[in-house]
């Protein structure tokens, strides 16, 4: 075992060179660059055996992707807050083409105002794209999380794009001990790629990407729809047999001390760290607290949220709103479970957010006065 | 006369209109590709007659996501297939005036600038047909449009037509070209060139529109000749920096290439002396006349 003090840019490039992908697009933006350039280094360096492309545009990063996964290899690209927005058409198109691409998202904050800190809205603002979604608390399941994602992605009966969003600057910037599979280790876990699906190939030639009128749309959609219930099970699977291979679990959502809680608190990301550490000093005062982390936000694990809420009162913490209706989070769980739930919030464009703020969550879980609270708004 | 592959790789039976040079430009083009080819193409004319599921007219693989990525696409096929061991595969990109001189232009100049080793043929039918006739930037002054029209007050675009080949010379590629399917062995032969050069290619193919031009749909040749007669659109090629004009025909007044088309027919004799003007100049520039 191999433990490095290392960022969680550092973890997610150590894990995608494992993963060995034979085309990386990629396009700078903070804070994504910490991975982009730490890929440039191995392909520098010969460790990593990629077409590294230097994409005019995240747009074009995407559009890139989506040209080497549809001939029929294994790629990977990286992007953030406009970047992410900027490549918006195509992000969709992947899904629906249905081109296992993986891509890591260092969430930040959109314009405007400008603002290059951390906050979620970037990767919610694309849920309804098609991909999957898994959210990362730490670097060490930033690692696992990408060899994780090509696994799901690749399952040829999912076959979607998968992306691993970490906080920006939270997790990417600031280092943790990560323990780094060796590449023997992760050969065991993920295969090499195989092709799919249909590939761009001059001796069986195929047409992707073609025009579907209202005859074949509908159906297109629908098996976007499946394939993305489908990979709830899947995403289980992969999480257990990581676990039984390398010792740590993963699932669709993380539950902690949730099993006899008053109160529970929903959240995604890195805040989840402080939570439990709020939790556990709520614990020592009595106090029936708990934490249910949705790791996997698309698909959305409705059934396992209801299973792990029971009848507890519910306070979803969202890093992004859309405004006038609440967090996405929160409108989710609210679509999903009849418990009291109450939207939280807190940390847009890189408000730090304090146990103190996690306390006052709590407080206002239990006694509710507003449907969705603003947690950390300055008075005046 | 050079050997003409008899194999066809886009199939007949597509939805493009009677007398459409889009797709006479394809055909040809991957004619002298052959089947060694991947395709991609912008969102366009071509992608919509040629692809409407469950049906395809392409006989090579081919993929098609948006409008103005078809170059960056491109790129990532290219790698991917570098990748796999496939360097001798050619890779061709189709797109129209509006996905290449407007809204594909960044993604083409980013392809072009890194050398990607793909074949970019523009078919420039000089305005979105696709969406109905509206002005792109490569639509030629004086055009009536459905967003440039003329009226009272307008007599239809009043600014010239960008002059991509330069633009994309500009870039330092291998090889430039202009061709225009009313001459499809210089086409061809250009197409050829282009697949043998490891680098970056650009052809810039003219290729009238019977519906958005309106002339009657057989005579597209006609057309593409009298553009060619009038200089209006000269064929030419810029192998590694060295230009070389292709076709020098004797010269006919630019009117009676743009009398015969309705886009031009409210034109008066100024516009069509200052139409006259803009391509005696580019002649000029072009070594193709003499200054006078």
């Amino acid at each position: 075992m191999v433990v490095k003090v290392i960022s969680s840019a550092e973890a997610i490039s150590e894990a995608v060179k494992r993963a060995r992908p034979s085309v990386i697009p990629v396009y700078p933006i903070t804070p994504q660059t910490k991975i982009s350039e730490k890929l440039a280094d191995y392909v520098a360096d010969g460790d990593l055996d990629a077409h590294y492309i230097r994409v005019e545009s995240e747009h074009s990063a995407m559009s890139a992707a989506m040209g080497a996964a549809g001939t029929g290899v294994r790629v990977f690209t990286a992007t953030s807050s406009q970047g992410l927005a900027y490549m918006h058409e195509p992000v969709f198109a992947a899904a629906g083409m249905r081109l296992p691409i993986v891509m890591a998202d260092a969430n930040r904050a959109l314009s405007s105002p400008i603002n290059i800190w951390n906050d979620q809205q970037d990767s919610i603002t694309e849920r309804d794209a098609g991909w999957i979604q898994l959210y990362a608390e730490t670097g060490q399941e930033a690692f696992d999380t990408v060899l994780q994602a090509y696994k799901i992605a690749e399952n040829p009966e999912i076959s979607l794009p998968t992306m691993v969003c970490v906080d920006g600057f939270i997790l990417t910037h600031t280092v943790d001990p990560v323990d780094l599979l060796s590449q023997e280790e992760v050969d065991t876990f993920l295969p090499k790629f195989e092709i799919v699906n249909a590939c761009l190939d001059p001796e069986k030639p195929m047409s992707l990407g073609a025009l579907a009128d209202e005859n074949y749309y509908f159906e297109a959609r629908y098996a976007v729809e499946e394939a993305l219930e489908k990979s709830k099970a899947v995403i289980e699977e992969v999480g257990k047999e990581f676990g039984d291979k390398f010792g740590r679990y993963y699932g669709l959502l993380e539950e902690y001390k949730s099993e006899d809680a008053d109160i529970i608190l929903i959240a995604m990301g890195s805040i989840c760290g402080t939570i439990k550490d709020v939790i556990d000093e709520q614990r020592d005062m009595g106090k029936k607290i708990g934490l249910v982390r949705i790791r996997a936000y698309r698909p959305f694990p409705k059934e396992a949220l209801r299973e792990a809420v029971g009848d507890a009162k519910l306070g979803v913490i969202d890093k992004d709103i859309s405004f006038s209706a609440g967090g996405a989070v929160y409108l989710d769980t609210k679509a999903s479970v009849d418990n009291q739930t109450t939207g939280f919030i807190i940390g847009l464009g890189g408000r730090d957010v304090t146990p103190k703020d996690i306390v006052e969550i709590i407080e206002k879980t239990e006694n509710p006065e507003k449907e969705i609270e603003w947690i950390g708004l300055k008075e005046e | 006369m050079q050997d003409i592959n008899t194999n066809e790789y886009l199939a007949p039976g597509h939805r493009a209109c009677s007398g459409c040079g889009a797709t006479i430009a394809v055909r040809l083009a991957l004619k002298a590709l052959g089947k060694n080819t991947v395709a991609v193409s912008a969102t366009g004319c071509l992608e919509v007659v040629t692809s409407p599921y469950p049906e395809s007219a392409w006989e090579i693989p081919w993929m098609h996501v948006a409008f103005e990525n078809a170059s960056a696409v491109a790129s990532g096929v290219e790698e991917a297939l570098k990748a796999q061991g496939k360097e001798d595969t050619n890779v061709v990109v189709f797109g129209g005036d509006g996905g290449t001189t407007d809204i594909g232009l960044q993604s083409l100049s980013g392809a072009m600038e890194r050398q990607q080793n793909i074949i970019y043929i523009c078919y420039d039918n000089e305005a979105y047909m696709n969406t109905g006739i509206q002005r792109s930037s490569s639509t030629p002054f004086g055009a009536s449009t459905t967003t440039s029209p003329a009226g009272k007050k307008s007599f239809g675009e009043d600014k010239p037509k960008k002059n991509m080949a330069m633009i994309m010379a500009a870039h330092g590629i291998p090889y430039v070209a202009t061709a225009c399917v009313a001459y499809p062995q210089d086409l061809m032969m250009k197409v050829e060139k282009a697949s043998k050069i490891k680098g970056p290619a650009y052809i810039h193919v003219l290729q009238p529109c019977a519906t958005g031009w309106g002339y009657d749909p057989s005579k597209t040749i006609e057309l593409g000749k009298l553009a060619v007669k009038s200089y209006s659109w000269i064929l030419y090629e810029i192998d590694h920096g060295n230009l070389n004009i292709t076709e020098k025909p004797t010269k006919i007044p630019v009117e009676d290439y743009l009398k015969v088309q309705k886009r031009f027919r409210h034109l008066d004799d100024t516009h069509i002396e200052m139409i006259q003007e803009f391509v005696d100049q580019q002649s000029r520039e072009l070594g193709l006349i003499e200054d006078e």
